[in-house]
């Protein structure tokens, strides 16, 4: 039986247990009783019964599925000729590789040694025998199971209690998932820096002027170092954003405050949505808009007053950038200034300030926390922006302050590190990590900065 | 209030400096900047719109024609000869192409020449005619004139792409094959007819044999796993956050990590799965399945945010109208809370969707940019997606494949559309006031 024909039967034999185990409990109250006599309803014994026989043996199943593998590798691998068992650990999982093909019916490259081929018959024949047997075990345990909990139906056991707290303990571990998240990414990402710095110092990483990752393969090749300084690309990251924010902040800030204090309800119900337009596009549209149209019109006009600018260069994705995020801080900074209580603009009318005296000098000041708070927020999401850097603004990591170049960021060098084929080994690919590690960290305090602004501001006229 | 009607009250008083002169002389100024002030405000949010509208016109501008693919007929003759009995599906389709070409302009002679006749036609028409001829083998012997796909220069000539005029050295298709493509067009044998093979073919490097169907199906089978995993647990963690979770330590602690993971950088998220996932649990790269993955955990905050706020606006008097009549408290939120809160968290979750329905940079980092031509048929096949789709087009040099990745843009922007008017209809049907 397949695993995951096997998994739906165990699925379906649940249903079957909830009808079984409801039947059993209207059968031991008796056809005359009430079903009152029962403590809990007769649907909770129907649940408690198939919850009962599903869990250990699905249990069981993702058990058997996870060690599985490495067990019949091992006992096959244990059963190979002597000449092949003492090889280096890599050329064995080549071996192991090749010997999966022949099981899954793959084309190997070369010629198929007769070994192999026992080899690869054996690996069926406990595959195929493992397969045999976790049907058989899931089966028995589910039966078993069932017979237990059949006959422990009883008026007095309180089946509504256990499924709740069997409930309960599914929507526990469901909430705890986000921090699982966390932990992972964290680890995960922790774990490959550590790799990365051990080969690459910290202070290198950090504060050396020159990156470029590629690494020689022969001795004498040109312009492949292997240099890890990432000074270029933070600073690279840092300009694409501070454009981003100069386009970003006045347009979204002014769009806000025109939308919440002077803007009819009819004009909101149009822009409002179309704000939302804006922010629903996905960002390989603007990456694709940044290199289609803009990057060409910005460097037509400056061939046009004579400025030599590249065709990948900062100013075309920062400005698309920006573009991007416009409605993200148009749409927090619109929550912040409609919470300023009513009365605080009332006073400032009260003593004769016109509409926008009253929103520089009350409304504003009053916001200002959260407006922060929502800029900040906007900065670490231009940090990682991913698609539209990559598509506009270029590989090379010049270190340089002139936004008409191309210069690179941590988004575009993550990606192109990890795009294609990669071995975990080399320092190249550990660099991604390095540099997600502190995107990541970077992002982590601009947030938790921001969420903790905004939040002590909203307390604040509460 | 004006000035003589402030003399009038007071006319012993004439000193310059009485408070409302300096207000009334500072008006004129103050207007100015609260027109001035209004006037920004109008130009910022014209000026955003102005952004939309321009993505808008230049990506339609550049996609619509890519709905179009140019056809040339050709008269083809199953030739017996070239098409043994005993192995059709390895018989020379191509060669009989060409010689279908050679047929219809005889005159055209030496091996430059006629290898620029036969750059007029797509390379897929080889194809076609043993699809076609595997479908039916009585065709054999016969003649039949078939539409078949032009080449992608020849598409971009007849949309008017590639201008004419330029010297014969710096275009892709020289004097004589300008002179073929316009006979061929006086005789109705070239047309511009609806591009199926957008929609139902894969991924090609022939930009006219190019479709998106293949990225569809992989999205669809990213977002199902998405669907299937972030709304029940986003569900689930909401339920308990909001309804079952004492203020402590740990909820505290959960609560601003929800908050945070929904504004980590997507890329992080892809580097999550490549380390966790691909390497750790030895998931298959480029597969539907570690993408839904990763795109739940990122969709999860989105949907568990969105859940809590609609299980909040349920109003707590049918809770302890429940727990009144002695429901438990998980009875009160299964039968009475959770549907009430549904819709609101339907809508959420259809955002979500969106959203991630869109996302790119995390799938790039689990190896969904591989070249995948086949459709997959399953959630650990190797496939691509829509967004990743267009931005492995956008890096194609041919002028055919700027025009398809608008079209791709088109259509991803048509069904995020349709799915945020869906959360909005849904939001505006069930939305309740208590």
């Amino acid at each position: 039986m397949s695993s995951s024909f096997l998994f739906i039967t165990i699925i379906l034999l649940c249903v079957v247990g909830y009808y079984l185990g409801r039947r059993r409990s209207y059968s031991v109250i008796g056809p005359a009783g009430k079903i009152s006599q029962l403590h809990s309803r007769p649907t909770y014994y129907g649940m408690l019964t198939a919850l009962g026989c599903g869990i250990p043996s699905l249990i069981f199943f993702s058990l058997w599925k996870i060690f599985e593998d490495n067990i019949i590798t091992g006992i096959v691998l244990a059963n190979l000729p002597e000449n092949v068992r003492v090889l280096p650990k890599d050329q064995l999982s080549l071996i192991i590789n090749d010997i999966k093909n022949l099981v899954s019916g793959n084309i190997v490259s070369g010629q198929v040694d007769p070994a192999m081929q026992t080899a690869a018959e054996q690996f069926r024949n406990l595959q195929s025998a493992s397969a045999a047997a976790l049907t058989v075990c899931c089966l028995a345990i589910f039966i078993l199971a069932l017979i237990l909990i059949l006959r422990k139906i009883a008026p007095k056991l309180r089946a509504r209690n256990t499924v709740e707290a069997i409930t309960k303990i599914a929507l526990v571990v469901c909430s705890s998932i986000a921090i699982f998240t966390t932990l992972g990414i964290v680890l995960s990402v922790l774990f490959e820096a550590i790799r990365f710095f051990k080969a690459v110092s910290v202070t290198k990483f950090l504060f050396g002027l020159q990156w470029s990752p590629q690494i020689a393969i022969r001795a004498d090749q040109v312009g492949s170092s292997g240099a890890f300084g990432a000074v270029p690309v933070f600073t690279g990251t840092l300009m694409i954003s501070a454009i981003a924010m100069i386009v970003a902040v006045p347009i979204g800030l002014m769009s806000a405050i025109y939308l919440s204090e002077y803007a009819s309800r009819k004009i909101r119900d149009v822009v409002k949505p179309l704000m939302e337009i804006l922010a629903g596009i996905p960002t390989v549209v603007y990456g694709f808009f940044a290199a289609l149209t803009v990057a060409p019109i910005i460097r037509d006009s400056g061939g046009n007053i004579g400025l030599e600018i590249a065709s990948e260069n900062a100013l075309a994705a920062g400005l698309v950038m920006g573009i991007m995020i416009i409605p993200f801080v148009s749409s927090l900074s619109d929550d912040v200034i409609n919470a300023v209580p009513q009365a605080l603009r009332d006073g400032a009318y009260a003593l004769g300030a016109t509409h926008s005296e009253t929103i520089k000098n009350v409304v504003i000041p009053a916001a200002l926390p959260g407006i922060v708070g929502s800029i900040l927020l906007a900065v670490s999401r231009a940090i990682g922006e991913t698609m539209i850097v990559v598509m506009a603004a270029g590989l090379s990591a010049n270190l340089t302050a002139n936004p008409l170049q191309a210069v690179t960021t941590v988004t575009v060098q993550i990606v192109t590190l990890l795009i294609g084929d990669q071995e975990f080994d080399s320092p190249k690919t550990l660099a991604a990590f390095a540099l997600g590690l502190v995107l990541f960290i970077a992002t982590l305090c601009l947030n938790i900065i921001a969420l903790h602004t905004v939040r002590k501001y909203r307390e604040q006229y509460e | 209030m004006n000035n003589n009607t402030g003399n009038g009250l007071k006319p012993v008083q004439q000193d310059q400096n009485r408070p409302i002169d300096i207000v009334n002389k500072g008006l004129s100024r103050r207007y100015a900047a609260e027109r001035r002030f209004r006037f920004y405000g109008l130009t910022a949010i014209c000026a955003s719109l102005l952004f939309l509208l321009l993505m808008f016109v230049s990506i339609i501008g550049n996609g619509y024609s890519a709905f179009q693919q140019t056809f040339i007929e050709l008269d083809v003759f199953f030739d017996p000869e070239m098409l043994p009995e005993s192995d059709l599906a390895t018989a020379d389709y191509p060669g009989l192409v060409k010689k279908t070409l050679r047929e219809q302009f005889p005159d055209v002679s030496g091996r430059d020449n006629l290898r620029r006749l036969y750059a007029l036609v797509s390379i897929g028409a080889g194809f076609d005619l043993q699809r076609r001829v595997m479908e039916s083998p009585d065709l054999i012997g016969q003649k039949q004139s078939i539409w078949f796909p032009a080449d992608d220069d020849v598409d971009m000539l007849v949309k008017g792409h590639y201008d004419r005029n330029l010297p014969e050295s710096e275009r892709r298709l020289n004097n004589e094959q300008l002179a073929w493509i316009d006979s061929l067009s006086q005789k109705g044998k070239l047309e511009k007819r609806f591009n199926t093979a957008f929609f139902t073919n894969g991924d090609s490097r022939e930009p006219e044999l190019a479709g998106i169907w293949g990225a569809v199906v992989g999205s669809i089978y990213t977002l199902a796993v998405t669907l299937i995993l972030s709304f029940p647990i986003g569900v689930a963690a909401a339920v308990y956050l909001e309804e079952f979770a004492l203020k402590n330590r740990w909820t505290d602690i959960i609560e601003v990590n929800i908050n945070n993971l929904a504004a980590v950088p997507s890329i992080v998220f892809g580097l999550l799965g490549l380390a966790v996932f691909i390497n750790f649990f030895g998931l298959p790269r480029s597969a539907p399945l570690v993408g839904g993955l990763v795109l739940t955990l990122m969709t999860l905050p989105t949907v568990i945010i969105a859940s809590r706020a609609s299980l909040l606006s349920v109003p707590p008097s049918i809770r302890e109208a429940a727990l009144g009549v002695g429901a438990s408290k998980m009875q009160t939120v299964y039968h009475h809370v959770l549907p009430l809160a549904l819709p609101g968290m339907l809508t959420g979750t259809i955002i979500g969707m969106a959203r991630a329905l869109g996302e790119t940079a995390p799938l790039l980092m689990i190896g969904m940019v591989a070249f995948i031509v086949d459709i997959p048929g399953g959630v650990t096949d190797s496939s691509t997606v829509l967004p990743v789709q267009i931005f492995l087009w956008a890096d194609s040099p041919e002028r055919a494949f700027t025009e398809r990745t608008s079209a791709a843009i088109i259509v991803l922007l048509a069904f995020l559309i349709i799915m945020n008017a869906t959360a909005v209809m849904l939001r505006k049907k069930f939305e309740r006031r208590w």
